[in-house]
């Protein structure tokens, strides 16, 4: 009995236990369904994802900055170059305690006070992964000191950068700017003209100047390779390179003496030069005083210099020549005389009388000459020479304000000149048209009376009035101006800036030698540039201005002694020579100069002293106020 | 001559042929791939081999071995084993990496979970067989206990992968021995149910698998990294893979663990989907003859033995396998017979050792 229970269980067992192996063997068989769809999920239907992620793993593409062009004057004198130094960096992402760093790092290092704030500026600018400069040109000890130590330092490093220079410093600052770290401005602004990829790897970019108006000649195109990586970063192989293309190099058409010599002739003036060459447009000097050392900005600059820069009463960053807008007072004058002759408003011989001011008819108000009591009779030729306000106070007034704005608006006034530097301003040429829409007001007859002698509304910069008097000195045939004389490509043929004559404004050649002969008069005895003129073995031809600073009210009288510094009248002086088959023309300003003939001339006969017969000018002598006459 | 076969007949009296073909075929892959995952290094192929020798040798004397010596060596190994496991808790237990698996014995450093791997399913097929005349509700309760603290000891440690794959393996020495569905439904209930607090009694490395499992690419340079860097192998390995010894993940360091854990990533990654089916036929075949043993295996101790090697087997394949490609936590569990290292090697072949003496015994006993 018990034997045969036993027995039957057993079979039972055996069955039951088949059983259970059978649903092992199913339990297994749905695992492998499981694993082998998973297997064809990944390597099948999303191959092409994992393959893109572990190429993406293994290559980095690093991109080669490609060396910046170089800046030279039109004899190859380099006015902005290169040079490879080293940098201590941090990747401040990488750093905790950044304060505690900076403490250690000054152990090894010398970090002033400068670079730290300079460093916080630059950290607020942009946020980033990659490292921001603390200190630059480290000294061969000083990188062999945080070499030895940079375990310590997780997130620091030492970099070997291509750095820019600028040997002219504060001489070229407006003209030629500075580069400096890209900001988040910038990315922007590279994003929108579609060249982020372009500026991977690099740090610099031009921020004013020729620097940022040929940012694209200069920065080169950049390089690619292709580098297989393993997971520590550390790169395996090269996989693939593009080499980078350098920058173009620049020839300006700028005489990097000359840019000297006026920019020394000014002495402690504050004011611009714009000299340009008539016949084809090239600009031979481009001042701006003071100037600064635009090699503070490449790293960025520290807040405090930045303050006293920025805060200055004399505006050190303002580019006077290429945005400073000054009324053109009487350099307006030649052009007046062009247009009355034009419209025939006015015959070269018929003289007027000049009490010492003008009467509006059916008015009381006295417009006034700078000379009181006036200059007696007065024609075209003299009323240029002696810079006769009353003349042209009847002469705007006869002509009327439509004539004069659009004869003046030939020679380019309120007009950008269309000079290849990124902010030129336009000055302005009032009209009724545009009075109506700025103020919502009528021409009054007094406001074309004050036009009349360049005060008023008026407006011009030293590009403009430079670009107007190079026209005028080249009979009305009006050149582009341009900086750039030649690119010269790292790969290839160099091209050259080819004149481009704009417009040609066929003037009369008699009103044109009358203009012309009563200018080079100025610069004669009896002229208002007399001093200036005197003993030039050339022919100079000029026309002195001021600019009023401050209104003088009704009945009183100019005193430069009673009026603080930065109130005094402005001084301009166009000028061109020779007078015959000019060579040079341009404009000169200096602020709160006084007067044109005192101040601007002489800046204007030293630089074409060097221009025309190279001769190196002695240091510029604090000019004395004369007693007696005072010219406008 | 006659001596030789003698001799190669005696030697081979207690093999298998069909699974040691399939084993050598193992040792094979095991070793090629070795020598590309560790980036051409001779010296751990070597080892490998050396651990492979071992490993065989262990195996050829525990198939020699007359069944009834295992039978008898049960209950002192369980209650040996169990011993080192208590043993690891005292201050002669070996920290690593957070872990208290190691039992330091002078000479060397021992992790007494591997024995267990032997050991428990030994002492549950033994109480199964010792009372398979009147098996009763009792007796599974007995059993699961025999699991169960050998398994929270391990857990505790933590060794979530051992604990897992012992518990597997007498799971299915239960499931073998007839365990009631009731009994298994009610069980997975109260897992379910009690889920909450096993998750509070997880150490939080352990949670933190589960979680990146879950998903991957919240942490993908910490706790997810290894998940991601094994799907982009296998992924990235396409249907014929890169090539042998070209896998750009396993050859520029970017998979972690690549001689150990995720070798098969390595396997995936160079030879694909049809290298994929090609590995999974080979532990087919071996789980296949394993099914076939424990199918015609005698007595009630051999077949819930001889079962519970061939699932847990299978088992650690499958884990493994779906930690590489991210459907299973990544818990450490090496892939068997083809994982650098020595101690899993040897353990895994024990058991085909005890496979092969429970297949040759029982043709002896029919001829």
């Amino acid at each position: 009995m018990n034997r045969y229970v036993e027995l039957k269980n057993h079979q039972r067992e055996i069955y039951y236990f088949r059983l259970r192996l059978v649903l092992s063997l199913g339990f297994v068989a749905v695992m492998l369904l499981i694993l082998l769809l998973r297997f064809f999920y990944l390597q099948v239907f999303r191959h092409d994802y994992f393959h893109t992620l572990a190429d993406s793993n293994r290559i980095y593409v690093v991109p080669i900055v490609p060396n910046r062009g170089l800046i030279l004057d039109r004899n190859g004198v380099v006015m902005a170059q290169n040079y490879s130094g080293y940098t201590l960096e941090i990747a401040p992402a990488k750093v905790a305690d950044m304060d505690a760093l900076i403490a250690e790092l000054s152990k090894l290092v010398e970090i002033t006070p400068k670079d730290i704030k300079r460093f916080q500026k630059l950290l607020t600018e942009r946020q980033t992964l990659e490292t921001m400069p603390i200190r630059s040109q480290l000294s061969d000890a000083e990188v062999a000191r945080i070499s030895a130590q940079q375990f310590r330092f997780p997130g620091v490093e030492i970099k070997a950068r291509l750095f820019r220079e600028y040997p002219y410093t504060d001489v070229t600052s407006h003209l030629i700017g500075y580069v400096g770290r890209i900001n988040q401005k910038d990315i922007d602004q590279l994003e929108e003209d579609d060249a982020v990829s372009n500026y991977l790897g690099s740090d610099y970019i031009g921020k004013t100047g020729i620097e940022q108006s040929y940012e694209k000649d200069l920065h080169g195109k950049t390089g690619f390779e292709q580098v297989e990586v393993d997971a520590g970063g550390r790169a395996v192989r090269v996989l693939s390179r593009t080499a980078p293309q350098s920058g173009s190099n620049l020839m300006l058409t700028l005489d990097a003496k000359l840019q000297e010599v006026a920019e020394n002739a000014f002495g402690d003036y504050r004011g611009a030069l714009v000299a340009l060459d008539p016949t084809n447009g090239e600009v031979l000097a481009f001042v701006s005083k003071p100037g600064y050392d635009p090699g503070l900005f490449i790293d960025g600059i520290d807040t405090d210099t930045w303050d006293e820069l920025n805060n200055s009463p004399d505006t050190p960053l303002n580019n006077r020549a290429l945005r400073g807008q000054y009324p053109p007072g009487s350099t307006i004058k030649p052009f007046m005389a062009l247009a009355g002759l034009y419209y025939g408003t006015r015959s070269p011989t018929r003289s007027i009388s000049d009490p010492g001011y003008y009467l509006l008819p059916g008015s009381r108000h006295q417009y006034r000459d700078w000379k009181a009591g006036g200059h007696g009779a007065v024609d075209m030729f003299k009323s240029i020479v002696i810079s006769c306000d009353t003349y042209f106070y009847g002469l705007a007034t006869e002509m009327g304000i439509d004539n004069m704005h659009s004869y003046l608006a030939r020679f380019g006034f309120g007009q950008k000149t269309g000079l290849d530097m990124e902010g030129e301003t336009s000055g302005l040429l009032p009209s009724p048209e545009w009075k109506a829409k700025r103020y919502q007001q009528v021409w009054y007859p007094g406001d074309t009376v004050s036009a009349g002698i360049g005060q008023g509304y008026n407006l011009v910069n030293p590009v403009q009035l430079a670009f107007a008097t190079a026209i005028l000195a080249n009979d009305g045939v009006a050149f582009q101006p341009h900086l750039v004389r030649e690119t010269r490509p790292a790969s290839g043929s160099p091209v050259l800036t080819m004149p481009k004559q704009m417009f040609d404004l066929k003037i009369d050649p008699a009103n044109l030698k009358l203009v012309k002969g009563a200018m080079e008069a100025v610069t004669k005895p009896g002229g208002t540039a007399a001093v200036a003129g005197y003993g030039a073995p050339y022919r100079m031809a000029g026309k002195t201005g001021t600019a009023q600073v401050i209104a003088i009210k009704q009945g009183e009288k100019y005193d430069a002694k009673k009026i603080s510094e930065y109130n005094r009248d402005h001084a301009w002086f166009i000028a061109f020579a020779p007078a015959d088959k000019p060579r040079i023309a341009m404009a000169v300003l200096v602020e709160n100069g006084g007067h044109g003939g005192t101040t601007a001339a002489p800046i204007a006969r030293k630089v074409m002293d060097y221009y025309l017969l190279g001769k190196i000018p002695q240091p510029l002598q604090t000019v004395t106020q004369k007693s007696g006459e005072q010219s406008d | 001559m006659m001596n030789a076969r003698l001799l190669k007949q005696r030697f081979m009296q207690h093999l298998d042929p069909v699974l040691l073909g399939a084993l050598g075929g193992f040792a094979l892959v095991s070793l090629v791939l070795l020598y590309s995952a560790s980036d051409g290094n001779w010296l751990r192929v070597l080892a490998q081999a050396g651990n492979i020798a071992v490993a065989f040798a262990a195996m050829w004397l525990v198939a020699s071995m007359p069944l009834h010596w295992l039978m008898r060596a049960a209950v002192p190994m369980y209650v040996f084993g169990l011993l080192l496991l208590l043993l690891v808790m005292t201050p002669l237990g070996v920290a690593s990496h957070g872990a208290t698996r190691w039992l330091n014995i002078g000479v060397a450093t021992i992790q007494p979970s591997e024995l267990m791997k032997i050991a428990v399913p030994l002492m549950m097929a033994w109480y199964f067989e010792k009372n398979e005349a009147v098996l009763k509700l009792k007796n599974y309760f007995v059993a699961a206990i025999l699991l169960l603290v050998p398994v929270a000891l391990i857990a505790r440690q933590p060794d979530l992968g051992t604990s897992i794959l012992i518990g597997a393996s007498g799971f299915y020495v239960l499931f073998l021995a007839g365990l009631s569905w009731r009994l298994m439904i009610g069980g997975a209930l109260a897992a379910v149910a009690s889920a909450p607090f096993l998750w509070s009694m997880l150490h939080d490395y352990q949670r933190h698998r589960i979680l990146m499992l879950l998903d991957p690419s919240q942490d993908a340079l910490g706790k997810g990294y290894h998940t991601i860097q094994g799907m982009i192998a296998v992924g990235s390995g396409g249907i014929l893979g890169k090539g042998y010894m070209n896998g750009t993940q396993t050859h520029l360091d970017f998979l972690p663990e690549r001689t150990t854990d995720f070798i098969f990533a390595v396997w995936s990654e160079e030879f694909g989907l049809i290298g994929n089916l090609l590995l999974l036929s080979l532990y087919v075949f071996v789980i296949g003859r394993g099914f076939i043993i424990t199918a015609n295996a005698s007595t009630y101790f051999t077949r819930l033995m001889a079962g519970s090697i061939t699932l847990t087997f299978f088992t650690y394949a499958f884990v493994n396998m779906g930690m590489v490609s991210g459907i299973l936590p990544v818990v450490g569990v090496p892939l068997p017979l083809i994982s650098y290292g020595g101690t899993s090697m040897l353990t895994l072949m024990l058991g085909f050792g005890i496979l092969m003496s429970i297949q040759t015994n029982k043709k002896l006993v029919k001829t």
